[in-house]
């Protein structure tokens, strides 16, 4: 309690996906909510589509059909402890906080959107301004290459497209839109300029006669930063035809928007997020975390806690790691790590079935952690995202699919058990 | 490698985390973003011989050290570089007055009435700006009449038996241009039993290090560390300007690398006012009989503030006032950055950043922005047309202490 009687707030570790999902749906329930966040997580890294499950292993076509499947499989895996149902839950929630752009789809079947290079992947609900790009046989498409965008090959998208399914056609259209002179210009800077409304007419202008009737027209994801459902449907008109946004290579365009979102959704939901704040460790009362440190320019700040959401990463964030005598460690609360392998950690293959893929912190139905006999280690806490032990999110493409259900499941839990 | 600021650039990823959240590479091409100019950039930079040309376009605002998740002290490296290339190629006078509030305001502060009209006249601006090189346009506070040290001389605080004692480190922007500020901060203080020393003090040495002049940045901060401990004993030091509290607190250890024991124990005493006032609330020895406000404010954290890692102290503390409505900005940084808005070439890059700020001050038209930035608020007060006030005098006005 604190000294107005009211309880603490509840802390959030990482400003991922995960850890926003939980944060904002903590605020909407009425907490009081906290993010301590070392960094911006994965967001600004990533095509921000929600992938439920792409591959399991051979392609999904629809992810509710194959869930309960994959979870009689996969008995460890975040899907199979937080039950399929919150998953659809979770996601109908999610869309309904997303306008700028709006999100669509739904588990009941993936689309296959084309990636930077060109190859399709499963995503179960994406940002509509992404929803035209789905890759189905006998579709035309014309991808829009920018003069002056790194790292975005319009030949090498339409390439790969024409061999992404029977009687698929694809070509490159080249325009001449530079941006002042400048060369190497990133997927940031071409999207501020997509406020200008010359530059998008200028856009549209350049296509003019250049598109057959049956083509669907792909650009690469910088339609505008704010507002970028507005420009969307502005070169749709302007077109007459489906267009469609390829996610980039980072920093992601869609990830920053959607990041945003979650971002102005919980400020305005009355929601704290100190960035920037390491967690550098935590008082603790028997099975209870009563309040985390945090770096703090004049040395540490304690944040007290009625509870704690940890969405602080997996190896790529540092969440988890090993270190050079092969130890691994869960590296916010010490919680024990589970799927270690006794012997090979990694095999040859990078895509093989990597051993140590599937290490991480295992919970309860609730994601309370555990330990190796199953008892529950800390009971305010609650895991979420990439910390969980269980899956492979490269290989199943469920990547985010995983934080939204299980940061939209931990908060629902605390919320649940406040009463 | 020879001290963990450096050694963090090993920790990049090139994940262009730092390039999203950068304001200045966001609106002008001539400064290629922070992870270029930071863990690239260093990886070139040799004990003499500068290879930089834009590194003093950096702000020094920070934000790339908040947002990079790998723990990259980016606007640190940035800062030293800017201070090499200045030992090597120099650095304009203008840039080695601005960086002395210190000199300056004892000279203007004395002939105030003459010194504000000769801001105040746009003829005699256009001349500076061609002369000296600082913006026909850009804010510029007018002096006080009488300073925050000629009021506190002599007076003794009364801490009504509290037991809390604090050092009040005012800072140049109080004591010359916002003495008012000073007063409310030792009200506010006063009125929660807390007994404030109030020594003579000087610059912090933050304009210093931000204009790349790292020498004599460590002896000003050095001066005032040695003044504020010789005041207070092991008191708290409590700062109501949040960037030159977080010299104290960090920046002269981690940007001047200053090694300096007796420095680091007082940067791990500070406390930004705001900070302060709400850990004794957390203690539950916060006054809260506030009288309600009904007006409507938006409150700016400064960038500087953010890099105190503390939260937003003043938005837990201006929720206890009744009837007072809060909107939080969401415009990142105001442009300012001390004195970087204040130069000719760069005070256009500098309203640009704002614009988004400036933009939601308009449309929510507050009666007042709060933010706790001295630069921040005449910035925010000259481009948006607003009044502006530290976080601070909204608790002084809420406690009743305006009689």
């Amino acid at each position: 309690m604190r000294a107005d009687g009211t309880p603490h707030e509840v802390v959030v570790v990482g400003a991922g996906v995960a850890g926003l999902v939980a944060a904002l749906r903590l605020a909407k329930g009425g907490r009081r909510v906290r993010v301590l966040a070392k960094g911006v997580g994965a967001t600004h890294l990533t095509g921000a589509t929600v992938d439920v499950l792409g591959y399991s292993p051979e392609r999904v076509g629809s992810p509710a059909a194959a869930l309960p499947g994959f979870v009689a499989a996969h008995p460890d895996h975040p899907y199979a402890r937080i039950g399929i149902g919150v998953v659809d839950e979770a996601l109908s929630w999610l869309k309904g906080h997303l306008a700028d752009p709006r999100y669509v789809g739904d588990t009941g079947r993936n689309f296959r959107l084309p990636t930077a290079v060109g190859v399709p992947k499963p995503s179960a609900v994406v940002p509509q301004t992404m929803a035209a790009g789905d890759v189905v046989d006998g579709k035309s498409f014309a991808i829009v290459g920018l003069p002056a965008l790194k790292d975005f090959y319009a030949d090498l998208v339409a390439g790969n497209l024409a061999l992404a399914g029977d009687g698929i056609e694809a070509r490159a259209v080249p325009v001449g839109l530079d941006l002042d002179g400048r060369v190497d210009v990133t997927p940031p800077a071409y999207a501020r300029r997509f406020a200008d409304p010359d530059f998008r007419a200028e856009l549209a202008f350049s296509l003019r006669g250049r598109l057959g009737a049956d083509e669907v027209v792909g650009v690469p994801a910088v339609l505008g930063l704010a507002g970028a459902e507005a420009v969307w449907e502005e070169l749709e008109g302007r077109l007459e035809r489906p267009v469609f946004e390829i996610p980039t290579l980072p920093p992601s365009v869609p990830g920053l928007r959607l990041f945003d979102a979650l971002m102005g959704a919980l400020r305005r939901a009355g929601g704290r997020v100190v960035m920037g704040a390491p967690v550098v460790g935590a008082e603790r009362e028997g099975n209870l975390v009563r309040g985390l440190y945090t770096e703090a320019a004049n040395g540490r700040r304690y944040y007290p806690a009625s509870h704690v959401v940890l969405a602080s990463g997996g190896w790529a964030a540092g969440g988890i790691e090993m270190d050079g005598s092969w130890a691994v460690r869960e590296t916010v609360l010490d919680l024990p790590v589970c799927g270690v392998p006794a012997g090979a950690r990694f095999l040859p293959g990078y895509l093989d079935h990597q051993p140590l893929a599937g290490a991480g912190v295992a919970v309860d139905r609730s994601l309370r952690p555990v330990d190796g006999e199953g008892d529950v280690v800390l009971a305010n806490v609650r895991v979420a995202g990439a910390t969980l032990a269980g899956a492979e999110p490269w290989k199943e493409k469920s990547g985010d699919g995983i934080s939204v259900s299980t940061g939209y499941h931990a908060a629902v839990s605390i919320l649940a058990e406040e009463g | 490698m020879e001290d963990p600021i450096r050694a963090s650039l090993d920790h990049c990823v090139k994940c262009t985390i730092c390039e999203t959240a950068c304001p200045v590479a966001q609106v002008t091409p001539l400064f290629p973003g922070p992870k270029y100019e930071g863990p690239q950039a260093e990886r070139f930079r040799q004990p003499g011989g500068s290879v930089d040309h834009s590194v003093d376009y950096c702000s020094g605002c920070g934000i790339c050290s908040q947002v990079c998740p790998q723990g990259v002290k980016i606007a640190e490296l940035n800062s030293r570089a800017r201070a090499q290339l200045k030992a090597e190629r120099g650095a304009p006078w203008r840039d080695r007055v601005l960086a002395r509030p210190g000199v300056t305001g004892p000279m203007g502060a004395p002939v105030a009435p003459l010194a504000n009209k000769v801001m105040a006249s746009a003829p005699l601006r256009r001349l500076l700006e061609r002369t000296a090189g600082i913006h026909r346009d850009a804010p510029v506070p007018p002096y006080a009449r009488r300073s925050f040290q000629r009021w506190a001389r002599g007076r003794r605080s009364d801490g009504a038996g509290g037991g809390r004692r604090v050092v009040y480190f005012h800072g140049c922007s109080t004591n010359w241009f916002e003495p008012g500020l000073g007063r409310m901060v030792v009200a506010v203080l006063e009125r929660n039993g807390v007994e404030v020393a109030l020594p003579s003090q000087g610059c912090c040495g933050l304009p210093l290090q931000s204009n790349g002049l790292f020498d004599p940045a460590r002896r000003t901060l050095l001066r005032l560390a040695a003044d504020l401990g010789a005041a207070g004993g092991q008191d708290a030091v409590v700062a109501s300007s949040t960037s030159c509290g977080l010299m104290l607190k960090r920046e002269g250890r981690e940007i001047l690398g200053i090694e300096d024991g007796g420095l680091r124990a007082m940067g791990e005493r500070t406390f930004d006012i705001c900070e302060y006032l709400l850990d004794l609330h957390d203690q539950g020895a916060l006054d809260t009989g506030f009288r309600p406000l009904p007006m409507t404010v938006l409150y700016h954290a400064p960038c500087q503030q953010r890099g105190h890692l503390m939260g937003t102290p003043a938005l837990d503390l201006l929720a206890l006032i009744p009837e007072l409505r809060v909107v939080e900005s969401v415009g990142g940084c105001c442009g300012i950055a001390g004195t970087y808005g204040l130069k000719k070439e760069k005070y256009p890059i500098a309203m640009a950043v704002g614009e988004p700020l400036f933009e939601q001050v308009r449309q929510v038209g507050p009666d007042a922005v709060a933010c706790d930035g001295e630069t921040c608020r005449w910035q925010i007060s000259a481009a948006a047309q607003r009044p502006s006030v530290h976080p601070v005098e909204l608790l002084f006005r809420a406690y009743g202490l305006d009689g």
